[in-house]
């Protein structure tokens, strides 16, 4: 099943386009990395479905036209982990892994047993138990993302939206990032996820979206959406392929 | 590694867990009544507290008149301005996510005052007793509204700050034009109250206004609670996480708008208790926005009242102005915290 649709969808910031008649669809249990260059539009996709940016044509969330969401029930079902994810006050990270819950609590109720175990499981998830306690602000940058990460999941929601979550984690705690995002896929959630780097794109990634200035460029798994012809086009690179296994991934070569 | 060690234990005992944070709420209410209490009791007039006491209840006598007329109201007045002012402070702080932000700084305060001298000495005060609260509430709507449009705009705390300064200057120099150009004789010596608060001379009248403006103004903060706790994680997290972070906005404004501009209407400018108030009592909450408003309106409540007592004690012809006080401490605090602010980032 298509966990979100988009036919035809233009959207743009006053007069200056951004995106236009964007057609793509991403599937329950899967990984779905969507590429392009900078100002390709990744992030105002995400933005689109979320109901933050108005947008011309169609966007089915669940097979339910996103205009009869109800901005709560949106709530639930799409989880969001914005770029850079800031964090304005020194709160614990269960508490703030607790915020994820917020769609789930009516006002001035207090957390219930279910609220508590969602929590409690995707700290789990993201191995971020042993800084549950400790604030925000004292934890490295690998650890803070897992957090952020892990108050995404506590929504429960099917469908989650992830922009750039790997920028500025060192090598290891991308690969740990990438994993567990497949490993919440696994879980039957669709994973939309923005990179830059294609190497953990075609790598940990069912399919992929490239996006080039606001269009589709090409989607599917990885060798037939960064083909040569796509990647000299869309990025001007050229690009080697590896093999290790089963996996592989396409390496930024050179600048053509 | 001492520090660190010594900063790790502050940290697991001011971690706020919800008993220790009722507990320190619990604690707050009980000195806000205790200092209000003491003010009570505190005056020119040496009348036994027991005679007080019975003058409250009874109203009969110097003592009632006394007990009733001008010790109550004042008690009850400052856990009013304190509350509203304690409020605004930590609700404005949550929506700019920055603990800079606060009635006074921002300009709210001194355009509140604006409007009740506008009122006061234009001779609208005479129509009804109700345009002088209302021509406060209007000045303090005025420049919440220039706030709000500003953060809608996505002006940063730094701009808002400075934003803040222009609109209680221009706020200020407008009071001294409306003062200069009354038709009062007194107006100008009077100034110094509007710009300066105070307490003193408060009749039963003016809890009428302040207390239900501070009470709905308090609520409308505490009912937007819930979202500024989804701002910690920014505006488009809090939005995907079901936030209207626009109706947000718009309580924090008018509620900010309507306890500041009763507490100005009752006392005058009085600043930094918003400021203060709130860091203060961060830590104990788990640096949760929503948890904090509730807690910040009590311990106002407290702080007006012991500076309140203070300034009696101080000088018993109250030379030294509530606000004046406030300002002399909360100042050098606002320098702190941005002196601290700096060296964290």
């Amino acid at each position: 099943m298509n966990a979100l649709f988009f036919a035809n969808v233009s959207a743009s910031y006053g007069a200056r386009p951004i995106l236009s008649g964007v057609t793509a669809s991403f599937k329950s249990g899967a990984v779905t990395a969507i590429v392009g260059p900078n100002g390709a539009g990744k992030t105002t996709l995400f933005r689109t479905a979320l109901g933050i940016v108005p947008s011309d044509g169609m966007i089915r969330v669940l097979d339910n036209d996103l205009k009869n969401w109800s901005r709560e029930d949106l709530a639930r079902t799409i989880a969001y982990l914005p770029q850079g994810s800031d964090t304005h006050w020194p709160i614990t990270a269960r508490r703030l892994v607790a915020l994820g819950r917020l769609p789930h609590r009516k006002s001035f109720a207090p957390a219930t047993a279910a609220d508590d175990i969602a929590v409690a499981d995707a700290l789990d998830r993201c191995e971020a138990c042993e800084f549950a306690d400790r604030a925000i602000d004292e934890l490295s940058a690998g650890e803070r993302a897992r957090v952020l990460l892990a108050r995404a999941l506590a929504t429960g929601a099917p469908i989650l939206m992830a922009d750039e979550p790997a920028a500025h984690l060192d090598p290891a705690h991308q690969l740990s990032l990438m994993r567990l995002l497949k490993d919440e896929a696994r879980r039957g959630t669709a994973v939309l996820v923005t990179l830059h780097d294609l190497a953990l794109a075609s790598r940990y990634c069912h399919e992929i979206l490239v996006l080039e200035q606001g269009t589709v460029a090409a989607q599917g798994p990885a060798d037939q959406a960064l083909d040569d012809a796509t990647l000299a086009r869309v990025f001007g690179i050229r690009a080697l392929r590896v093999r290790e296994g089963e996996g592989s991934a396409v390496l930024a070569w050179t600048a053509l | 590694m001492h520090g660190t060690a010594a900063k790790e234990i502050k940290r697991i005992r001011f971690a706020g867990d919800e008993r220790s944070s009722a507990r320190a709420t619990f604690a707050l209410l009980v000195i806000a009544l205790l200092l209000a209490s003491f003010s009570f009791f505190l005056g020119p007039s040496n009348i036994a507290p027991a005679d007080l006491v019975s003058g409250l209840f009874s109203g009969h006598g110097a003592a009632g008149v006394i007990a009733r007329e001008i010790r109550l109201p004042r008690a009850l007045l400052a856990l009013f301005v304190g509350a509203a002012l304690g409020a605004s402070g930590a609700a404005l702080q949550g929506l700019f996510r920055n603990p800079l932000a606060e009635p006074g700084i921002t300009g709210v305060t001194s355009s509140a005052g604006l409007g009740a001298v506008i009122a006061l000495y234009f001779g609208l005060a005479t129509i009804s007793a109700a345009v002088l609260p209302a021509c406060a509430v209007t000045g303090a709507l005025v420049s919440a509204g220039i706030l709000y449009l500003l953060s809608r705009a996505g002006a940063g705390v730094m701009a808002l700050v400075l934003a803040g300064v222009a609109i209680a200057s221009l706020a200020t120099a407008l009071t001294a034009l409306a003062l200069s150009l009354a038709p009062n004789p007194y107006a100008m010596s009077e100034m110094v109250l509007w710009m300066m608060g105070s307490l003193k001379d408060r009749t039963l009248s003016d809890l009428v206004f302040a207390v239900p403006l501070t009470v709905i103004g308090v609520a409308l903060l505490v009912s937007a609670a819930r979202g500024l706790d989804a701002l910690t994680l920014g505006e488009e997290a809090a939005h995907s996480l079901g936030i209207d972070v626009g109706k947000v906005r718009r309580r924090v404004v008018f509620g900010v708008a309507l306890a500041t501009g009763a507490a100005t209407a009752a006392a005058g400018a009085v600043s930094f208790v918003g400021l203060v108030v709130p860091h203060l009592l961060r830590p104990f909450y788990g640096y949760e926005p929503a948890r904090l408003i509730l807690p910040s309106a009590l311990g106002g409540a407290a702080l007006i009242a012991l500076a309140d007592i203070i300034v009696r004690f101080a000088d018993p012809s109250e030379q030294l102005r509530l606000g004046v006080f406030t300002a002399l401490l909360g100042a050098p605090f606002f320098l702190w915290l941005i002196l601290r602010l700096r060296r964290d980032a």
